[in-house]
């Protein structure tokens, strides 16, 4: 079925998702209609619910927060024929450092969300969904209600939907600025009005979500790409990416490159061919550390251009594909100044909830800082990694793994500068002198 | 299910005293929180029953009831009813406590639990205008961690502090801020959640002596500027009379980057078909 990947051919960018970003007034439902808006969730309503599954699961669709999840598996597990109610939960509360891609989408173009949200919610039997978007995107959020609206008033939403017999409900919910929220049980949480703190699993979401219902919880991405995938099939789907990776992936470059911003292109491509697009390494400066999805993803080098982004190939090379986000540092920053900075983010976004996390970045920062200030010894190294080594896999949640992954990485690939920075001990260099990055 | 159904032991304690003797025993909050005391003076709001009567109108408490109105369970509007609240008192103070704990039949602990769990409720009064300066790595490492220092300097005030009189024209609250989502186009900060985007340590010192002047300079994306309290409303979920803000600017050159690139080289992803199949449907095991 599938071609697998495409590597014959120099490859370039495959605007699905970002395409209509283009378009004028991209956000109104009237530019969204004559740009084939809805007419996936005209076929959707025509089948029969559990060919929509199939069609996900056999497009390889994977959840594009973070972990990679099969959408359509994730799907499939919500148990049918029950009496409990469905939900489905859009996980909009991207906040993870580096990661600016579905708020964009949101901003240009929600009513792909809000068809993928329909089609998913008559799949999995949902009659009621929310938004849950974090607070502090607010014209994202204004977007996000306008669309709602004008769904409901041209009969895509709410009673009957385009005379199918479904209904659907679906509420834009703003968050309140808590990191953890993103992670998907705490999210469940925040929405019930609680403080935003993960669940043991199992049960997992499926069955036991939302009001301790069966939910399906996914990445904006994700239920965005599903209207193209329901118009356009499962094949055409994989003849963009790799077999295990298929389709088109929105790439965030930040940071010290020429023309930073949005970049979509087919899962496996590349930082070297992505960097080419997007004009090389600002001034010129050489590269030196990157993310490939965010601060949660081990560090990469320059050593690492090549690596294709896709889940296996991130992986392989002992990090994370994660959101895609590729934020670039040049050779003028510190790397523990900002090992630094990211931990001083996990410290503060932790939710308190487990005490590897909540303890294990408290220390992490303290030793950071005091390196940083120059008081650092060579056995804080030692510390740092003993410490995350405590806290990884033995948190709640995710967040802790995530808050070891810069520091191990940093370690791994830039020991000696972190031991520079010891060897400073006595002079008490203050630390903006490292912080550098004014290039 | 319900809550009731999940927590019958807590469904069935009844009313606050019941649940938190210990608590209610206590007495006033000034006399436990003796930091937050100042903050709340102003307000006269002890803890008593319908104290928040005085500072919550009709119209907010109908507001209120509209947004219980769009959950399954009432308790999920907690966090836009918190912002409904501060869009009436630019925090969220204690009697804001007790209306949110009146309107959904929570303990005051269960809502102050959920208040001091959030960032982006304030217990002390805000500003007109929030200013939030990122300072994660990426836009640190651009400049961000120089602009809120010369906003720090520029103002006078540290983080989560305010400069002028909380609440009165031109009166701005500087926070530094976790990543928010615009890494593009770094360093970004927000004005009332609005984004302005590229910054540097100069223009962010023109925008907030602009903000302290009593103008309102535009935002590079999202809708003109307010202030922190209607934006509180909106992220409430109202929008009345504002129907014009939707069409504020959200694309910048980096949003569209991508696309446009692909747009000039002629690349696209690979045609559809004209009518592609669903699979059948999947026979039950």
């Amino acid at each position: 079925m599938s071609e697998g990947a495409n590597v014959t051919e120099q490859r370039h960018l495959t605007p699905v998702l970002t395409k209509r970003w283009l378009s004028p007034n991209s956000w109104t439902l009237a530019t969204y209609e004559q740009l084939e808006g809805y007419t996936a969730l005209r076929k959707a309503l025509a089948a029969h619910p559990d060919q929509l599954i199939q069609l996900i699961k056999d497009s390889g669709l994977r959840g594009r927060g973070g972990a990679g999840f099969p959408a359509g598996m994730k799907w499939g597990f919500i148990p049918q024929n029950d009496s409990k109610p469905h939900y489905l939960v859009i996980n909009a509360d991207e906040g993870e450092p580096g990661t600016c891609k579905d708020v964009p989408l949101m901003m240009a173009d929600p009513h792909s969300l809000i068809e993928g949200i329909v089609i998913t919610a008559y799949a999995i039997r949902a009659n009621y969904a929310a938004i849950y978007v974090r607070g502090e995107v607010i014209h994202c959020i204004r977007r996000l209600h306008a669309a709602v609206r004008e769904a409901y008033r041209a009969g895509y939403l709410g009673r009957n939907i385009l005379g199918s017999g479904f209904d659907l409900e679906v509420v834009v919910h703003a968050g309140a600025g808590a990191y953890i929220c993103g992670e998907e049980t705490a999210l469940l949480d925040s929405l019930e009005g609680r403080r935003g703190q993960p669940r043991l699993k199992p049960p997992f979401p499926a069955t036991a979500g939302l009001y301790a219902a069966p939910t399906v919880v996914n990445n904006v991405e994700t239920i965005a790409t599903v209207p193209y995938i329901v118009n356009g099939g499962s094949d055409w789907f994989r003849s963009m990416g790799t077999e295990k990776s298929p389709g088109p992936k929105i790439y965030s470059l930040s940071g010290h490159v020429e023309k930073p911003g949005q970049y979509e292109a087919p899962l496996g491509i590349t930082l070297r061919e992505l960097l080419d697009m997007a004009g090389g390494m600002k001034d010129g400066i050489p590269l030196k550390f990157w993310t490939p999805g965010g601060s949660s993803t081990p560090l990469f080098t320059a050593d690492h251009l090549d690596v294709p982004l896709d889940f296996e190939g991130a992986a392989a090379e002992g990090s994370m594909l994660g959101t895609t986000a590729l934020m670039i540092f040049n050779e003028t920053v510190s790397v523990p100044w900002a090992v630094m900075k990211w931990t001083e983010f996990y410290k503060h976004e932790s939710c308190g909830k487990c005490t590897p996390c909540r303890e294990g970045t408290y220390w992490l920062e303290q030793i950071l800082h005091r390196m940083l200030r120059g008081e650092g010894t060579p056995e804080d190294v030692e510390t740092m990694l003993d410490v995350c080594d405590n806290i990884l896999g033995r948190s709640f949640c995710a967040l802790g793994d995530g808050a070891t992954s810069p520091i191990t990485s940093a370690i791994k690939y830039f020991r000696h500068e972190f031991l520079e920075l010891c060897e400073k001990n006595s002079g008490g260099v203050p630390a903006p002198a490292l912080a550098g990055a004014q290039g | 299910m319900t809550d009731e159904a999940r927590f019958p032991a807590e469904a069935a304690k009844g009313t606050d005293e019941a649940r938190f003797p210990a608590e209610a025993a206590k007495g006033t909050d000034e006399a436990r929180f003796p930091a937050d005391a100042a903050a709340r003076a102003d307000l006269g709001t002890p803890r008593s029953n319908g104290s928040s009567g005085q500072v919550f109108g009709e119209d907010v408490r109908a507001k209120a009831k509209e947004i219980i109105a769009r959950y399954p369970q009432s308790r999920s509007a907690l966090l836009p009813l918190l912002h409904l609240v501060q869009s009436v008192e630019g925090h969220v103070s204690q009697a804001g406590i007790q209306f949110c704990a009146e309107q959904l039949d929570l303990g005051i602990a269960e809502v102050s639990a959920v208040v001091t769990f959030y960032t982006m409720y304030k217990r002390r009064p805000c500003g007109e205008h929030l200013v939030s300066v990122c300072t994660n790595t990426l836009c640190a490492a651009l400049g961000g961690d120089d602009i809120y220092a010369a906003l720090k300097e520029e103002l006078g005030v540290g983080h989560e502090e305010t400069a002028g009189e909380a609440g009165s024209p031109g009166s701005v609250t500087l926070e530094h801020a976790e990543c928010l989502a615009a890494c593009d186009l770094a360093p970004v900060l927000q004005v009332n959640y609005e984004f302005f985007d590229r910054q540097t340590p100069d223009s962010a010192v023109e925008l907030v002596r602009a903000l302290r002047r009593g103008e309102r300079p535009n935002p590079t994306r999202g809708a003109p500027l307010t202030n922190f309290r209607t934006a509180e409303l909106q992220l409430a979920g109202f929008f009345e009379g504002r129907d014009a803000d939707v069409a504020g600017p959200s694309a910048a050159e980096e949003t569209l980057r991508g696309a446009q690139l692909a747009a000039e080289r002629g690349w696209t992803a690979p045609a559809m078909p004209d009518d592609a199949p669903l699979p059948p449907v999947p026979e039950k095991k």
